[in-house]
């Protein structure tokens, strides 16, 4: 393991903002920290960077121990929530700021900014104060002032809360692309799931000064460990009674269950995929979502969401429709596992050996 | 945002007027201009006029005797020391307990923002007999330092720290609002790239804090060269050897003398006035310095 971090702890006044926090990461991953706000992530950041000390625990960076070791002597960039720009420096000297405090040579210094600035896109900026550039682009020279010094390991707050939507999804593309091109390891904070599944390797889920989970964006979302996760990753909904479902009927009364509008189907008997699994149900509601309609049914004692193509009928509110769900997230006792649809599996296997006597 | 400064107070309220349902009527704005102008033609304008009009009555001659007389010249130069002494110990106290303020977490804060403020609510009366108390020939270290021949009390000594306690509010007040709105996160910035203490002060929070630091000297220098009470207590009065600009004024109008005292006050007036024409310029500047701050934070 590249960083190595073990049993971190930190408070601020009451406030436990890291309790016991552990995880590694291998050299060249890209790793994103997401979670609420105030659950720990920027502190978990900082103090790598050493600009926070840990009350207690360790930091390994390639094998060191670097708890001692000054933020000046830690080879870190860091990129700012606001970027943190010098203000009254253009931006070569800017970029230029940590070569300079190297006291490296002029041509040197000249070099590297250039290719900084052809890297990052910004030739032909070098003139400009800070206040004078839109926020896509003050975010790349916050990127290029935290590379030009080569550091080992790149840390990124939130790097693209102060940039409008438009903007942000062509830069989180760019950021990626450029990060995978130079190798280095990289961990950003965000509080965005969408923005950490499309530009990271690898998730940790920080609520609470905890990590909730740590792995790839897909294995978090197919196997979330904690109520927590499945309800932060993805759409999801918090099932009361999860026995009184069709197909679920071995559920023990009393357990929690996380259902995704993914996982279920609406729509006429003739729509639904395993109609032997189903149950009946009402539309409450149908909201256009740009890409599909997205239904509110009430069915039993439970109101449950699901999606529907605009490729299939319009359903009405009132209309009597047949509800599938194909598995649930089920929470017992800290124990967590998905649970599929009894009667489909059962009626997909009968139907399999129907086929194979035939 | 910090900045209750004259400055933003007069740009808030002519976006004011400009905004249509805000407008009174013509008698009413005609009322309130006039009575402004006129109290503050009465109550500033007149008197520094009265100041100048005072010095030259008696000719320009005169004037300039008064300034030159040994007296008045030994007043001036012990006020420039003063204040060249005072002003950069200030200076320095009031940048490192801005920063200390506004860049550290600890214990006790509160009461140290507090404490810099205790001159500004004293009594410069009181200021002086504190020293008096402390120094004087019945004092706590008095006796201490007159055995040694170096009288605090009634001598420059006495005068300086005087001095030194009264203005030392200005610039620490001025930069503490200034450093808070900037927050440390350009520090920080230097840290992660490697820069230390002296050259993260030197090459990213001085050039941040100038004007503000500027407008605070120019506050500071002005009170330490016009400071009466405080200096008046500790001071006796010596002709030539104790007396500042304003105790020299002091003496000169007891004395009748009013051309001449007016025209060493002049001196003062004019000071007055520089100061207010820096201050402007360094206000303006440390306004648009602060401006600069929003477009970075925002989008």
């Amino acid at each position: 393991m590249y960083i190595e971090v073990k049993d971190l702890v930190k408070t601020f006044g009451g406030h436990v903002a890291s309790d016991r926090i552990s995880f590694g990461i291998r050299k060249g991953s890209l790793v994103g920290l997401l979670g609420p706000s105030g659950g720990g992530k920027t502190t978990i950041l900082r103090m790598l960077a050493g600009l926070e000390t840990p009350d207690s625990g360790e930091i390994y960076i390639d094998g060191k121990l670097v708890n001692d070791v000054p933020p000046q002597k830690r080879g870190i960039g860091f990129v700012f929530q606001n970027y943190a720009l010098f203000r009254h420096m253009t931006v070569f000297d800017n970029i230029a700021f940590g070569l300079t405090v190297q006291k490296r040579k002029k041509k040197e210094i000249r070099e590297r900014v250039s290719e900084l600035l052809e890297l990052t896109g910004l030739t032909g900026l070098e003139r400009r104060y800070p206040n004078q550039l839109s926020g896509g682009q003050r975010q790349r020279v916050a990127f290029a002032r935290a590379l030009a010094p080569e550091p080992q390991l790149l840390l990124l707050d939130e790097p693209f809360a102060a940039i409008d939507a438009k903007v942000r999804k062509e830069l989180r593309a760019w950021l990626r692309s450029t990060i995978e091109r130079i190798g280095i390891t990289t961990l950003f904070v965000t509080h965005d799931q969408e923005e950490a599944v499309e530009v990271a390797d690898e998730i940790m889920i920080v609520s609470g000064g905890r990590i909730e989970q740590h792995g790839t964006p897909y294995d978090i979302y197919k196997n979330p460990q904690t109520p927590f996760v499945a309800g932060f990753i993805g759409e999801s909904q918090l099932l009361d009674d999860p026995g009184s479902l069709t197909g679920f009927e071995d559920v023990k009364p009393g357990s929690k269950a996380i259902i995704r509008p993914e996982f279920t189907e609406v729509g006429t008997l003739a729509e639904v995929s395993a109609p032997y699994a189903a149950q009946t149900g009402t539309v409450q509601s149908v909201m256009f979502r740009g890409s599909s309609w997205q239904v509110e049914v009430r069915t039993g004692n439970h109101t449950i969401y699901a999606y529907r193509s605009l490729e299939q009928k319009q359903l009405k509110p009132g209309d009597d429709v047949w509800v599938l769900i194909h598995r649930l997230y089920l929470f017992n006792d800290g124990e967590s596992y998905v649970i599929e649809n009894a009667k489909k599996s059962t009626a997909a296997a009968a139907k399999v050996t129907q086929s194979a006597a035939l | 945002m910090a900045g209750a400064t004259p400055s933003t107070l007069v740009r808030s309220s002519k976006t004011a007027v400009a905004s249509a349902g805000l407008q009174e009527s013509r008698l009413v704005r005609l009322i309130l201009i006039t009575v402004a102008l006129l109290f503050i033609f009465v109550v500033l304008i007149l008197p520094l006029i009265t100041v100048f009009e005072q010095a030259f009555r008696k000719g320009l001659d005169v004037c300039i005797a008064a300034i030159t007389d040994p007296d008045a010249l030994a007043a001036i130069r012990l006020t420039l020391i003063t204040a060249l002494i005072a002003v950069p110990l200030n200076t320095i106290f009031g940048v490192a307990a801005a920063w200390a303020i506004s860049k550290f977490r600890f214990r006790g804060k509160q009461v140290l923002v507090t404490l810099i403020d205790l001159p500004f609510a004293i009594s410069p009366v009181i200021s002086g007999l504190i020293f008096v108390l402390l120094f004087g020939n019945q004092g706590f270290f008095g006796p201490f330092f007159i055995e040694r021949d170096m009288p605090i009390i009634f001598a420059v000594p006495g005068i300086v720290l005087a001095t030194i306690f009264v203005t030392f509010p200005f610039v620490a007040r001025e930069l503490i609002p200034v450093m808070q709105a900037q927050g440390n996160q350009e520090e920080e910035a230097a840290v992660s790239l490697g820069a230390n203490g002296w050259t993260i002060f030197r090459r990213i929070t001085l050039p941040n804090i100038k004007w503000g630091l500027m407008y605070g000297i120019i506050l500071c220098n002005a009170r330490a060269m016009g400071e009466f009470g405080a200096v008046s207590v500790v001071s006796g009065h010596i002709r030539g050897k104790t007396n500042t600009i304003p105790l020299h004024v002091e003496i000169l109008y007891n004395e009748y003398q009013f051309a001449a005292a007016f025209a060493v006050a002049s001196l003062l007036v004019l000071l007055a006035l520089v100061t207010l024409v820096v201050k402007g310029y360094a206000e303006r500047k440390a306004e648009q310095a602060r401006l600069d701050i929003e477009p970075q934070g925002g989008n």
